[in-house]
Parts: structure tokens; sequence; C-alpha cells
């Protein structure tokens, strides 16, 4: 994906050259490029930081942007009370709980005359809605799995067999797994074929002893793994798509796999919260990103694909046929969706520290 | 006489009155809060919910590991920061230029003025592949790893907390009557056995202090670990973070926290008892 192509300054020697242009439009960043001080790209965010700029200008709201490691360190700043967000970012298998203890709103979606759901695949969507009611639209889908430095780690992979196996061997101290029991658990559970989401003692049990016997080897247990694969200092990590789309974009020796005994899929939702201290505003600005033509840039800038069959039609070609962001369909079809019951479920929690204190 | 003092007493009051609501507000109330979850129960979908029970305290040795990492984390940290801290203090109190002290003292505290985790985050670059190790594969050595390692966590813990070491050990060596120096030279002393017998004896409290000010804020340390040593190794602190924002087992993380402070209350206190053991009638006044 080129973000910025073909520029060229040629000055003639003892020649003076203006660059006019209003203020923002770039000339220090064209310059900056010039120089070889910054370097063309989408950028690493999870946000297309100038579709806010946008919004501000268009509607005078600013919007302020919180990060958070987990969906469950995001429910947990809801359940302490006043988070003070008008719009939040949960992943599907979080939106039940939300709705259960009632922290989201059902969506107006009159205010949404830019979500079409005719356009939306319900394969990734229909977690957004409970009991034919719209609770959360969607923002983007994609998978877990992992990212390999194929030169460091030279044989091909395909499972998470291997995964965890490369991480006791060639992959020692080498190799990350996420600060995160949904999918580190889960990518355990796969190790064996279990499903992603179990809760059944025994099968918990056996991904508890790989992970404790993996432990020793890790270079570390993080969900911010980017730092670590880019310096070359981790050669393996589980990984997200627009994470992996990201690293293999700047990085091309950096490889997405999924594992082909199946794992995550995922969508991320937009919702709004009950307690939410300018609805209009994050009505607003909710509508404002289900516009195909704003989603576009935000796809373009995080690397995570769309649902919105609108939004599809506007990405390059080079970006539907990317198959870290489309996975061939036989790639996808043992992929599964986080359960909700995994969120609440104090049993994996205490697994995940067990794991982490060992 | 009676009015005078009760204008006395009045105007104490007043004056202590910013410093005991800063107290009450912050400390004493959380406290109390904190205290009430410990003994109630986790809601079924996390959080807490109101129940009298001490299964959260029965429950502790789920956390042992990460008690004992931190028991263990907290006095080798701090014995680190001193080995490294007391040299540094020493030059400054009795060997730097009257005219370089002041310039040298704001160098130690400078740092300070810069988020520990901005400063982190910079040692995470350094010992990351593209910092130091990059510059080895220059001169030819190959795949060092420095970062994630148990070196990287305690070149981080000296470097963060050095200054609070550093600087009561300072001001106790500074203290020092220096005729009390001459006169350990006059009776035959060697300047070995001035150091042991005066020098070191007479700044222990500044020591201790320094000691015991790293070492509680070590036991709630877990930054450093997760940035440099890779969140491999769990401390209470990350105990903590994980049983409020992950599993949201808020009872159990009361619980936790609530041993965790009794457990500096006796550091400090064993502390004080050492420290005005050895060196006299002095104490240490940290709290």
């Amino acid at each position: 994906m080129t973000a910025v192509s073909g520029i060229d300054l040629s000055v003639p020697p003892s020649a003076f050259v203006a660059l006019l242009g209003p203020s923002g439009c770039g000339k220090t960043t064209c310059l900056r490029m010039i120089g070889g001080f910054e370097q063309p790209s989408e950028g690493p965010n999870y946000h297309d930081p100038q579709t806010f700029e946008n919004f501000k200008k268009d509607t005078g709201v600013a919007v302020e942007v919180n990060v958070f490691g987990s969906n469950e360190e995001m429910l947990a700043k809801l359940q302490a009370g006043a988070s003070g967000w008008s719009l939040f970012v949960p992943t599907n298998y979080t939106i039940s709980t939300y709705k259960k203890l009632g922290i989201i709103e059902p969506l107006d979606m009159a205010k949404l005359p830019n979500f079409d759901g005719t356009q939306e695949d319900p394969r990734f969507t229909s977690e957004g809605t409970i009991d034919k009611v719209i609770y959360a639209v969607p923002k983007n889908w994609g998978t877990t799995g992992f990212a390999v430095n194929t030169k460091k780690l030279t044989k091909p992979m395909t499972s998470w067999k291997e995964f965890w196996d490369t991480a006791m061997a060639e992959g020692d101290s080498r190799t990350m797994v996420h600060d995160y029991q949904l999918t580190t658990i889960g990518n355990a559970l796969k190790y064996y074929g279990y499903s992603f989401n179990s809760l059944k003692q025994d099968e918990l049990a056996k991904a508890e002893e790989l992970l404790l016997k993996v432990k020793p080897h890790l270079f570390a247990v993080s969900s911010d793994y980017q730092p670590g694969m880019r310096a070359g200092d981790a050669w393996m990590t589980m990984c997200w798509t627009n994470d992996g789309a990201q690293l293999h974009r700047d990085i091309p020796e950096i490889a997405y796999v999924l594992g082909k005994e199946g794992g995550e899929i995922w969508t991320d939702f937009y919702a709004i919260p009950k307690d939410a201290p300018n609805k209009p505003a994050g009505y607003a600005l909710l509508n404002y990103l289900m516009n195909p033509q704003v989603a576009v840039k935000e796809h373009l800038a995080n690397g995570a694909p769309s649902t919105d069959a609108r939004v599809n039609k506007l990405l390059p070609k080079e970006v539907l046929d990317n198959p870290i962001l489309y996975p061939a369909a036989d790639l996808l079809t043992p992929l599964e969706f986080g359960a909700a019951a995994t969120l609440t479920d104090p049993g994996r929690a205490e697994l995940m520290a067990r794991f982490k204190s060992a | 006489m009676y009015g005078n003092r009760f204008r006395h007493n009045f105007l104490t009051a007043l004056l202590l009155a910013p410093a005991t609501a800063w107290l009450v507000v912050f400390l004493v109330l959380p406290f109390i809060a904190i205290a009430v979850f410990s003994v109630g129960e986790r809601a079924p979908e996390g959080g807490y919910q109101a129940a009298f029970t001490f299964a959260q305290y029965a429950n502790l040795p789920a956390r042992a590991t990460a008690f004992w990492n931190t028991m263990v984390l907290a006095p080798v940290g701090a014995l680190a920061c001193l080995l490294v801290a007391y040299p540094v203090a020493y030059y400054l109190a009795l060997q730097a230029p009257q005219r370089w002290r002041l310039i040298l003292l704001a160098l130690v505290v400078i740092p300070f003025w810069t988020s520990l985790l901005m400063r982190t985050y910079a040692w995470m670059y350094i010992l990351g592949g593209r910092g130091i190790p990059a510059l080895l594969a220059f001169v030819g050595i190959e795949d060092v790893r420095l970062i994630n390692t148990p070196g990287a966590v305690l070149l981080g813990i000296v470097y963060g907390y050095l200054p609070l070491m550093i600087l009561p050990i300072y001001v106790s060596l500074e203290r020092l009557d220096r005729r009390l120096l001459e006169a350990s030279a006059d009776l035959g002393a060697t300047p070995l056995s001035t150091f042991l017998g005066v020098t070191l004896k007479l700044s222990l409290p500044g020591v201790m202090t320094g000691f015991s000010l790293v070492m509680i804020l070590l036991l709630g340390e877990y930054l450093i670990p997760t940035l440099l040593g890779g969140g491999k190794v769990f401390f209470i602190g990350n105990a903590l973070v994980d049983l409020f924002l992950q599993s949201r087992n808020w009872p159990f993380g009361s619980a936790i926290a609530i041993t965790l402070v009794l457990v500096s209350v006796v550091v400090l206190i064993v502390a004080n008892r050492i420290s005005t053991r050895v060196s006299g009638a002095r104490r240490v006044d940290l709290i």
C-alpha cells in the first residue's frame, strides 16, 4: 500500500525555491520525506488521526482516544462507573455481557443514517444484535494468528501445533504470547484441537500444562508485540490481523499465519455507554465513522478488513487481494468467535494468572 | 493565658487541616473502602458484591508466587541500588569540590522530572534489538539479547530508584562532623577502619532511610518487570493489576492490597528498629 508516491524535488544550483500552500497541507511533511526524516506510511494506528481532525472541523467536537490492553480492562473501567466515554469499541464476545449488565444502550438507528445493515455481512455482525435490538455496529473484523520472522525461523509453519513446538525449539526465548486470556489460552487449546472457547476442566488443564511447559522459553507475555518484532528481538508472536498486516507491510519477511486447527475470528464494534456524557456527540461521531468514504480511510490506516460491502467496493484491489486481510475461505471456516462465557469465567482468569506467575 | 493557649491550639489545627484532609481523603477513606471490598465477594460478572467473608484472605496462597517474587525483588533491588548509590553519595558529600556539588546533585535529581514510564520506555529501546545489540552486531557480535532478561529488570530498577537512595545517604554523610574523621586518623585508625567505624556507621540512618524507601516502593512495582522483563515474572503489583482489570475480582485484589500494606508497615517497623539499634538513639524519620 503506497501512501505517497513519487515526490521529487530538483533545485538548480544557487536557486531559491518557495513551497507554498495552506497551513497543514503537508509542506513540512513533504520536505521531511524528501530529507528522509519521515517514512511515508499509513501510520501504525488503530485509527487514522486525520479522521478525528476532520470530524472536529465539521462539528467542533474534539475526540479524545483511550486505548486499553484488553476487553476485560475496558469492562472493568465501565463497571467502575462513569467512564467519560461517549463511544467505545468492544469486541464481539463482550457485547452480551455489556447488555446484561445494562451498561450499553440500544442504538437509536434513526441517528445513524450512514449505517446500512443490508450491506453488512451477517457472519461478522450478528453479535451486535441481541433479541433483534441493535446494541453495536461493526468497525472491522479480523483474525488471531501468529506472525513469524521468516528470516530467523525458516521452516514454513501452518499450525498452532508448530507455533508452540517452535517456541520450545528454534524459537526459544524469541517467542511472544498475548497478555490476554482469551487468545493465549484459546490458542493453547488449539494445540490439542479443542475448542478455542473451551471451559471444560480437563481440556483447560491440558492447555495449562502446555503453557507452563512453554513459559520458560518465552521472550515475553505481552500484547504489545510490534516493538519486539520490529526490533528483531522477537521472531514469532501471537498476532491480530491489523498488526500482522502492518508488520508485513513494513518488514516483508514477517509473515502472518493462521493455524489450520482454527483459532479466533473477531469483530470490533462501536457502542455507546448508557452513562455517556455526550450522547449526541457519540452518535454524530459514530454516524460519521459509518460513512463509507470515511471508513475506507480508517481501514487503510489500521489495516483491518471491513464488514461493509460499500467499503469493500472502495478499497483498492491490493487490499482485497491481501491474504492477511482477506484469508482464503478454508482457513476462515474453522475459526471461532470468542464466547461470552470466557470473558467472565473465573477459571480461565485464574489459569492465566497461574501461567503468568509460574 | 487560657485564651492564648486556645488560640495556639486553634492555629495548630488550622495549619494541620490541609495535611489532615489530604490524609483522610486520599489515604484513610480509600483504605477503608479497600478493607470493606476485601471481605466481599466477586459478583458473577466481575466486580464487587457485598458480603462478610474472609474467603479472599484464605485464598492468598493462590498468589504465593507473586508474594515470593516481590519479597525477593524488593530487597535485592534495594541492595543493588544501595551498592551503586553509596559510592556516588560518598563522592558527592565528602570528595566533590564544593562548587561542583550542587550541579552534580542536580544531575542526580533531574531525571526525576520525567515520568518513570517514559524513561523505562527509553531503556526498552536502548536494550532492544535496535539499541546496544545493533551496536554489538556492528562490531560482529550477533544476536545478543538484553531486553526481557532478569539483568534488564535489575538495571531498570537501579536506574529508576537510584536518586531515592542517593539523596538520604548524601544528607547523612553531609552532616558528618569532619573532625571525627580527623580524630579517628589521629588515634591511628587506618582509612578502612575509619570508614567502617565512623563514616559508614554514622551514615547508617541515611542508608536505612534510603533502603526502606526504595524497598517499600519496590513492593508495589510492576511497570519495570513488565516492560523490561517481558511480563514473564509476576509480582504483587502485576497480580493487583490483573485482579482489578482482567479477572475483575475486586475483593481478592483488595485482600492482596491490604496484605501488601500490612507487609510494608512491618518492613518499616523492622527497618526502624534495626537502624535505631545500630546507630544508637537516632531514629529514622520516615513516617
